[in-house]
């Protein structure tokens, strides 16, 4: 029997897009949270924690209602893409992204607030601007933790089902990721399939845990 | 000339960590070394961290060499970054992802950038480090890390040089070293130099000014042998090390002379004239341990006292007497008389100080 690992290599490539969208996202909100008043800050705090207490399936409905074709959003997508955004890979990885953020900015933030000051202070009083302090002194003193989280962002955008098949559907061969496909089969009785594909995840899976403890162990030393 | 002219107050209500504390402050700083001197939590680092921008005061104003970094009635709070305070701190607060000469680099960031290369590498090489340049902080001693933080700062071409305890942690040798630089840097650079400290030979050892913290106030300020030789009450004298303070009664007063009988311990002393006291008047007078001389007879300026108890200095050891005078005495001064039954404690007229 052939076994078809479109799913999986999809959602590979799906989870790599979602993590650096939001590790790029989540650097990006510390260093709003960190630096700048505004007012709404404590909503946006409670709004970007949001996607980790939600239902998945919750979330993807929030999700499809904003994205979809009669959304705002999604008119301008298909506007400049040419097609909707919703049900196709590229909303996978918009589900999977939106689904990993609050843990990335979890674990930045309160890394960075075990920063001790005087790095940060010597690097104003040599005058360092706040872009500079953050990119050239607090970032690189938690890279490993933001390394570790961006791991575990990795495997949690890997993982996700509930607001992938909201927002993506699930279509064989063009947005069925492995979580999805997973469920399919042992649905629909392919045995061997499930089988293979649950291995494939759980080795994975296995080795970014075990990389991520890794570097989390090594954070001692700088 | 620069000059760092400082006016401050910043107050912390009581919380469950601390007690209510208020620093009230105020004073000028020319080019030289301006000692913070006080007990920990006496205001020194707060004033610090005002001057450089990281705590905003309450009220005052802060002027380095006409410029205005803080002003409470104009708003003006200039940020940390453009107020080029070179600080140096406690733990030296090096980049630890960096080594020795990208921390230097960091800090000649600002400079034009054909001119940072050099800049750097005559730092290195003035401060003796080289050799270590390309380690990381973690990975050369105390006394390298030091310097290379004090480097750092002046790669930043500072307008005033604050330092925070410098001291703390090194040993003797290291410490000279220290004193050597910093008299080096009072005479290259022209700017004011504020170093916090609260080990009295530093004052001397570095100090064209001495301004003695107390509760987070100014207690008194001036040259460090001026002060130690006037101290303005009991409390500074405590402060500075004096530990014979005691209360005398003036029976005459002699200007042109430039002496004064007084009743001190049930017995009379002769002293110095002591301007703005009159006959009659009790006053504190304060003597420091090293000066009083121990003597078998009676004589003039000569109080008789019991031996209480002894401890052990590095170089001399301290006697308690009764009544209560502290004598720091050399070890054959004290083999001399140790079995004496009483003792003479002769305290020279000059080192008999009103405060």
């Amino acid at each position: 029997m052939q076994i078809d690992w479109f799913p999986f290599w999809l959602s590979l490539r799906v989870a790599s897009i979602a993590t650096l969208l939001s590790l790029a996202a989540g650097l990006a909100l510390a260093y709003l949270f960190a630096n700048v008043e505004f007012r709404g800050k404590s909503l946006l705090d409670a709004l970007v924690t949001l996607p980790l207490v939600l239902p998945p399936t919750v979330l993807g409905y929030y999700l499809l209602v904003s994205l979809g074709r009669v959304s705002p959003i999604g008119k301008l997508y298909e506007v400049l893409f040419g097609g909707p955004l919703v049900f196709t890979w590229q909303a996978a990885v918009i589900a999977s992204t939106v689904h990993a953020i609050p843990l990335l900015i979890r674990s930045i933030r309160a890394a960075l607030s075990s920063v001790e000051h005087s790095y940060e202070r010597a690097a104003r009083s040599l005058g360092a601007s706040e872009w500079r302090v953050f990119w050239r002194i607090s970032v690189p003193l938690v890279r490993r933790q933001v390394v570790a989280a961006t791991v575990l962002a990795f495997a949690r955008s890997l993982g996700d089902f509930g607001a992938t098949l909201m927002l993506a559907g699930d279509i064989p061969h063009r947005t069925q990721t492995v979580s999805i496909a997973i469920y399919d089969a042992v649905e629909g009785g392919h045995t061997l399939t499930a089988r293979l594909l649950v291995l494939a995840v759980s080795g994975l899976t296995i080795a970014i845990v075990y990389l991520s403890n890794r570097l989390e162990h090594r954070r001692g030393t700088v | 000339m620069s000059d760092l002219q400082a006016r401050l107050t910043k107050s912390f209500p009581t919380s469950p960590e601390s007690a209510a504390f208020a620093l009230d402050v105020e004073f000028t700083a020319s080019p030289g070394v301006t000692v913070l001197f006080g007990a920990s939590g006496a205001g020194k680092t707060l004033t610090l961290d005002c001057i450089s921008g990281f705590i905003r005061p309450d009220s005052g104003r802060l002027l380095l060499d006409d410029r205005i970094l803080y002003d409470a009635s104009a708003r003006v709070h200039i940020p940390p970054r453009d107020r080029r305070c070179g600080y140096v701190f406690q733990n030296y607060a090096l980049f630890p992802h960096m080594t020795l000469r990208e921390n230097l680099a960091f800090a000649a960031e600002g400079r034009p950038r054909l001119d940072r290369h050099r800049f750097v590498n005559d730092m290195l090489e003035r401060f003796h480090i080289t050799e270590f340049a390309a380690r990381y902080p973690y990975e050369v001693s105390g006394g390298q890390k030091q310097r290379c933080s004090i480097a750092r700062t002046l790669v930043a071409g500072p307008k005033l040089l604050l330092l925070d305890e410098p001291a703390r942690g090194l040993d003797t040798a290291l410490r000279e070293d220290l004193y050597a630089i910093l008299r080096d840097l009072r005479a290259e650079y022209r700017i004011p130099i504020l170093l916090v400290t609260h080990d009295l030979e530093e004052c001397f050892a570095t100090g064209d000014q001495l301004l003695i913290y107390l509760n987070g106030k100014i207690a008194q300020a001036g040259e460090p042998r001026k002060v130690l030789d006037r101290p303005a009450n009991a409390e500074i004298a405590g402060i500075l090390g004096y530990c014979n303070i005691f209360e005398a009664e003036i029976l005459a007063l002699d200007p042109t002379r430039n002496t004064s009988r007084l009743r001190a311990f049930g017995q009379e002393l002769t002293g110095t004239y002591y301007p703005g006291r009159f006959l009659g008047d009790r006053l504190q007078l304060c003597a420091q341990t090293s000066s009083v001389r121990v003597r078998s007879q009676s004589g003039p300026n000569r109080i008789p006292a019991k031996l209480l108890r002894t401890s052990e200095r590095t170089l001399t050891i301290r006697a308690e007497f009764s009544p209560n005078l502290i004598v720091d005495l050399t070890r054959a001064a004290y083999d001399q008389h140790r079995d004496d039954k009483t003792w003479f404690l002769e305290i020279p007229p000059e080192s008999l100080k009103a405060c």
